[in-house]
């Protein structure tokens, strides 16, 4: 067997988590967690990033079920958009009252 | 030295006419009282209040023993976060009885200058750790009457009392989750964590019985500002107990034996050794700080 081969993953499954601040604020990726189902992932996010801030939401999501841009698409998927301003709302102003976060 | 003594005679200091000098304990350790190890305290709040935080520092320690030991990290994250909730409800019990003594006493005083026959935590929380299905069973035992019990205790007419009972309860809602749910992934999951936590439980289950005890301290507690008397509670606790283990394939053991007398200052033998590590580095520099 080849010593330098990549050792099995011993670890439960990987969960992303996103945790919300407050009230209408999105949620925002704070990492990850290993938990083997969806409340293990829920407790284990909440040991790990929920206790210390101001988190008041939680969502966990398997790993796996993310699909990512490869470092290979960021030409054809991103570059283009930098030369057109007119996809960009700079034309128009946000009135008073309204919230941005 | 006489003319006619003897030179070769050894100086041993045999036969010697002077009594060797002995020096009264008490001038070393101060008066010796008695030890309250039974008996009717002198303050029956105070020493409700005892009850209460001793549960919770002393199974707190032992959660604590846990840190960079548990199945994996995020398991030792919160092992870690329950430890530490358990000691800061102990802080705020103690707290509530140093006011209600009034001899100046400080929490750190209650933790660490107290001996094993002076704490009045329930046996089951001194027990050592043994397996991780020991201590999650231990948790799980402990905790189920926890929630009912400050959830009761947070109706009291004292309001520090009160207010401490409350956090406390939120607090062991989380916990009793968190354990619940390692009961039915233990229980119902391989051969072996059945076997373990169902022996864990068969082990622990005597030492539940204690959990109920109440004496003439909780009666005067109940008439003087309505706090719970635990007995109360114990239909409440066996209901959910049993809804979770029958929930995780596993069997209600059933006691042939109970120990008693945590209460009262009579523990097992594990206790003493807790204490000594856990206080002796504020015995050995006390008021230290950093």
């Amino acid at each position: 067997m080849d010593a330098l081969a990549a050792p099995a993953d011993s670890q439960w499954p990987l969960w992303e988590v996103f945790t919300q601040e407050a009230q209408g604020a999105p949620h925002e990726h704070a990492g990850s967690v290993h938990a083997v189902d969806a409340e293990q992932a829920l407790q284990n996010a909440r040991d790990v990033f929920g206790r210390r801030g101001k988190v008041i939401s939680l969502w966990v999501v398997p790993t796996e079920a993310i699909v990512a841009s490869a470092p290979s698409d960021a030409g054809p998927f991103f570059d283009p958009g930098a030369e057109k301003a007119y996809r960009h709302p700079y034309f128009y102003k946000v009135p008073k009252g309204i919230r941005v976060y | 030295m006489a003319p006619d003594a003897t030179p070769d005679e050894p100086e041993t200091g045999a036969g010697a006419p002077v009594a060797p000098r002995i020096v009264p304990v008490t001038t070393t350790l101060g008066p010796l009282r008695p030890t309250a190890t039974s008996g009717q305290p002198a303050d029956a709040f105070v020493e409700y209040c005892l009850r209460l935080a001793d549960d919770r520092l002393v199974l707190g320690h032992r959660l604590s023993e846990w840190c960079g030991h548990a199945p994996i990290l995020e398991e030792d994250i919160a092992l870690a976060n329950i430890a530490l909730d358990l000691i800061g409800q102990a802080e705020a019990f103690f707290s509530v009885a140093a006011e209600a003594e009034g001899r100046g006493r400080t929490p750190d005083d209650f933790a660490y200058f107290r001996d094993d026959v002076a704490f009045r935590n329930a046996m089951l929380c001194e027990l050592p750790n043994g397996d991780f299905g020991v201590t999650i069973a231990r948790q799980f035992l402990w905790t189920a009457l926890q929630v009912p019990f400050t959830k009761a205790l947070s109706a009291a007419s004292h309001a520090q009392l009160a207010g401490a009972a409350a956090k406390a309860h939120k607090e062991h809602v989380y916990h009793l989750r968190h354990a619940a749910d390692w009961v039915l992934k233990l229980g119902d999951g391989t051969p072996e964590s059945h076997a373990r936590v169902q022996a864990a439980l068969d082990g622990l289950w005597p030492y539940t019985d204690e959990l109920f005890y109440a004496d003439g301290v909780d009666a005067a507690v109940a008439a003087l500002v309505g706090a719970p008397v635990v007995t109360a509670l114990r239909e409440d606790w066996a209901r959910t107990v049993e809804a979770v283990l029958r929930q995780a394939t596993l069997s209600v053991p059933v006691a042939d034996w109970t120990p008693a007398g945590g209460r009262l200052g009579r523990h097992t033998e594990h206790l003493g050794h807790m204490l000594a590590e856990m206080q002796s580095l504020a015995r050995a520099h006390p008021g230290a700080q950093w």
